[in-house]
């Protein structure tokens, strides 16, 4: 049964891709894409991975597509060219694919338990997680702990897009006036003339926002954590904003509040590293912080967890306001 | 199970290769950049099939459970992570087509070359 399933999904995943690559209206484009991703998201989890799966379908689903949308809206929606050099390039892809055909003829088998990367590290965090950390959730171990540093470089990763993104956004667009200082233009109601979305909307937004924070404190007893919590969170205000109109949204979170809380996150988690330091130990080693070792992991990783999901948060709200505010060319 | 696992294998090469043919042939920036999403996703696929274990589940210890096979946690950290990063990256992405459109007045590379050229 799953066999079936999961061709039928990759099946379809492969439909979807090819129509994303031939439509020519960008708006389809963007939709098949959000569909891309809930049925990569569902691939996921056949694969186990509930805790991708959650992240997929909250960013690449929902967040992913507003922003495409919103850069549709700057930019334009029909391609006016197909491609250039086709016969090239399809040669070149077709090459190309069949040395990575030939390729997974080398791979192990699939789900062979001795396949050499479950040989590495892994069978070791499995093993001593509950030594050390003891919460259920391994991959909120190992993302928090085990691998605190790559996680933390992620942080910053998102942390320096956001102010690249706020940064060649915010230039002055030049000769038109702001968009958002006519009141009868069409960004700033929303869709709030439309009865249905709105009602919608207003009853989902606070479950989503619940949902976020359950998922947020969550983390470390089932699928969920700060990434996830915080594209959700994002994508309940972002629906809201959608709704009700951006400026309404930023009354309820001034976009200072988002950077102040953008950069807290980011601060909040290399504090807890440097507290490590503080406390004798060694960067971003939680054990020290509590009496406990294992309680010192605990509290370390919700601390840091809250201060990725702040991150996140803040900047994807950044970045869907600075589309949002951005003048149509 | 085998018969999926090449199929795995082989859907993660086409996504791969839909995506860069949309990269290296389309002209349109934002078609680009989806393109490269689903070269993205392609590579996360992969990752995440190679962690599967035959049997196993989602690593998250259950109370009551007793021997249970879990699937491999490294590269679900990994993706999860990089989906994220992903997502902060493609905007970065979308904000130069935007800042680009407004100087150039287009998206179409073609255009964008000619009147670099003038």
């Amino acid at each position: 049964m799953t066999v079936l399933f999961g061709i039928f999904l990759l099946t379809l995943l492969v439909i979807t891709a090819v129509a994303i690559v031939r439509t020519q209206n960008l708006f389809v484009a963007v939709m098949l894409l959000g569909i891309f991703s809930l049925l990569i998201a569902l691939n996921f989890f056949i694969l186990d991975a509930a805790d991708v799966a959650l992240t997929e379908a909250a960013v690449g689903a929902g967040i992913s597509t507003v922003l495409f949308l919103g850069a549709l809206a700057l930019t334009s929606e029909r391609e006016r060219f197909v491609t250039k050099h086709r016969a090239l390039s399809v040669a070149v892809v077709v090459c190309a694919t069949l040395v990575v055909l030939y390729a997974t003829f080398d791979k192990p088998a699939f789900g062979d338990p001795n396949a050499p990367v479950h040989q590495h590290v892994a069978p070791w965090y499995l093993e001593y997680e509950p030594e050390y950390i003891d919460i259920p959730n391994v991959v909120t171990a190992v993302l928090g702990s085990f691998r605190g540093y790559d996680t933390l470089g992620e942080v910053f990763v998102v942390f320096t897009a956001g102010i690249g993104v706020l940064f060649l956004l915010s230039a002055r667009p030049g000769r038109k006036t702001s968009r958002r200082q006519s009141e009868n233009d069409e960004s700033a109601i929303g869709l709030r003339e439309n009865l249905i979305p709105r009602v919608v909307a207003r009853l989902l937004v606070p479950f989503i926002l619940l949902f976020g924070l359950y998922v947020q404190f969550h983390g470390e007893y089932g699928p969920g954590g700060g990434f996830q919590a915080g594209a959700l969170i994002a994508a309940a205000f972002i629906l809201y904003a959608l709704v009700e109109g951006e400026a309404r949204t930023l009354e309820v979170l001034p976009r200072n509040a988002l950077i102040a809380l953008t950069a807290a996150g980011a601060l909040l988690y290399g504090g807890v590293g440097l507290t490590g330091i503080l406390l004798g130990s060694e960067f971003l080693d939680y054990s020290v912080l509590a009496a406990d070792p294992v309680s010192g992991q605990q509290m370390g990783i919700i601390l840091i967890e809250a201060g990725v999901g702040m991150t996140v948060t803040g900047v994807l709200l950044l970045i869907f306001h600075a589309f949002a505010a951005r003048d149509q060319v | 199970m085998q018969v999926l696992g090449i199929f795995y294998y082989w859907v993660f090469a086409v996504l791969l290769m839909i995506g860069f043919y949309a990269v290296v042939a389309k002209i349109n920036l934002v078609k680009k950049l989806i393109g490269l999403s689903i070269f993205q996703s392609a590579v996360f696929l992969l990752y995440l099939t190679m962690g599967k274990v035959t049997g196993g589940t989602a690593p998250i210890y259950q109370d009551d459970a007793v021997g249970q096979l879990f699937s491999n946690p490294l590269p679900q950290v990994l993706i999860l992570t990089a989906i994220v990063v992903g997502i902060s990256t493609t905007a970065l992405g979308l904000g130069i087509v935007v800042r680009i459109k407004e100087e150039y007045g287009s998206i179409e590379e073609q255009d964008i070359q000619e009147t670099d050229r003038r």
